[in-house]
């Protein structure tokens, strides 16, 4: 399969008045079409960051990042706007980049019915639960059919039976789109029943401690059956492992 | 419907008996003002040269009524301060706007801005009237300055608060600065805009007044002693 993303010893600091703050040091990764990346590592090891520099919101120090197609983002929180209706919601970012076509808005139409919010196109953001926001937010940024999608925490600001329920919704819905995706998250069993890979950082400056493959039989295809498979408390321990040994 | 319970009743009586209390005192309360006023002005403890007293300014106020005056000179202020609030808002809200899109502009003016706030409007009144002469114009920029640099302060403030990852999100749908002005920061920003002009009214009303207090004094007194004044010391 072909490599859809492409990171050559990145590097990255904050600066300010009180000093330089490294925050990611010497990232190389490559990451497939279809792939579903996780990225974990301690509080402040500049995961964020990594999203931000892949986004081209940040520009990188040193090293290179090839993309090969468009960039969604999904931030921790839905910031969905309370003076728009959902609808409204959902095509801003066709409205910000001219693309607001009859074809594009029945798409996303089509994305609300299917994804169980059809009924709340016309509602106010503050009607829906905090798992059908999330998913609202998803469908915005899926609405500019973006080929890799980037997750910022996007499940954090959840109560934990939602997070279980939306987690499994949104990466089976990332599934069937067929979408690239690279999840940043401080959750271990997230990391494990979402990714295809995952990506260890250390702690400031981030570096990549380790990648681990992770492999389910077909029996268990989707995020919340793969908490339920055999092997996830091996693969969650070997996570732990690597996140608690010190260098 | 449910009947209540009797401590819920009992709650509910409360509560009105409560609200009627405040009502009646606060009403006994302006009462008892305008009482002393009147008396004290009656019995000349008070000049009412200066304070004038309720039943002169009742008596004033019909006979303005009756030969229509009061409606033209009520005309007048509510025109001016309409107009320097109209002025105001549109002022501040585009200048606010392009302080924010120009952050060092707003660097470089703001100490200016907390100057020209602080800057006592009443004291600027005739220096107005003198440049731009005894009309409605000089009035309505007089009722601009007192409102004016205070509601850009407050403004560009509440901007610079608006939520910094709703701005991200504008930013990583492929938006400009421009969009994340009229996607986000104004249409967040509009309760604020409101609550900012509920002030600037009450301001504009001020302003008119002290502009139309200067511009009687100057026109009668002010000027001619103030020119004597100089005349004096100028001979000195």
């Amino acid at each position: 399969m072909n490599t859809k993303l492409k990171l050559e010893h990145i590097s990255f600091s904050y600066h300010s008045t009180d000093g330089e703050t490294p925050a990611l040091s010497d990232i190389s990764l490559s990451v497939r079409d279809g792939e579903f990346i996780a990225i974990v590592g301690p509080s402040g090891c500049g995961k964020s960051t990594l999203l931000s520099l892949l986004s081209g919101l940040l520009q990188p120090e040193e090293g290179r990042i090839e993309i090969d197609g468009t960039m969604g983002y999904m931030l921790q929180r839905d910031h969905l706007f309370e003076w728009r209706t959902i609808f409204d919601n959902l095509i801003l970012g066709l409205e910000i980049q001219n693309k607001l076509t009859d074809e594009n808005k029945n798409s996303i139409y089509t994305m609300l019915n299917t994804y169980g919010l059809g009924a709340f196109a016309n509602a106010r953001p503050s009607e829906l639960s905090g798992g059908m926001r999330q998913r609202a937010a998803l469908i915005r940024t899926l609405a500019l059919k973006p080929d890799i999608l980037l997750l910022d925490e996007p499940f954090s600001a959840l109560d934990y039976q939602t997070r279980l329920e939306v987690c499994d919704d949104i990466g089976t819905i990332i599934k069937k789109e067929k979408k690239t995706a690279i999840l940043v998250t401080h959750d271990l069993s997230e990391a494990v029943s979402l990714g295809d890979r995952v990506v260890i950082l250390s702690k400031r400056p981030g570096r990549i401690r380790n990648i681990i493959s992770i492999q389910f039989e077909k029996a268990f295809d989707t995020p919340l059956k793969r908490r339920n498979a055999p092997d996830f408390p091996n693969y969650f321990n070997t996570l732990w492992k690597e996140l608690s040994s010190n260098e | 419907m449910n009947k209540l319970s009797i401590k819920q009743q009992e709650y509910l009586r409360q509560k009105s008996h409560h609200k009627r209390r405040i009502l009646i005192w606060r009403i006994a309360l302006l009462i008892f003002f305008i009482a002393i006023w009147e008396i004290t002005t009656r019995l000349k403890i008070v000049d009412s040269f200066i304070f004038s007293s309720p039943s002169r300014i009742t008596h004033c106020f019909i006979s303005m009524v009756f030969d229509g005056s009061i409606f033209m000179h009520i005309g007048i202020t509510l025109l001016e301060t309409l107009a320097s609030f109209f002025l105001v808002s549109i002022l501040s809200i585009c200048i606010a706007m392009f302080l924010w899109l120009i952050k060092s502009c707003a660097e470089v003016l703001e100490p200016y801005l907390v100057m020209l706030n602080s800057l006592p409007k009443s004291a600027l009144a005739p220096v107005l009237i003198v440049w731009l002469g005894n009309n409605m114009k000089t009035i309505i920029v007089a009722a601009i300055s007192v409102a004016v640099f205070g509601s850009i302060i407050t403004l560009y403030t509440g901007f610079k608060e608006v939520d910094k990852d709703k701005i991200k999100l504008i930013y990583t749908l492929g938006g400009t600065k421009r969009q994340v002005l009229t996607k986000v920061m104004l249409p967040a920003s509009i309760p604020l805009i409101i609550s900012n002009m509920k002030v600037n009214i009450g301001l504009c009303l001020v302003g008119v007044i002290i502009g139309d207090g200067v511009k009687v004094g100057v026109k009668k007194k002010l000027v001619a002693s103030f020119l004597k004044f100089c005349n004096q010391k100028s001979e000195l």
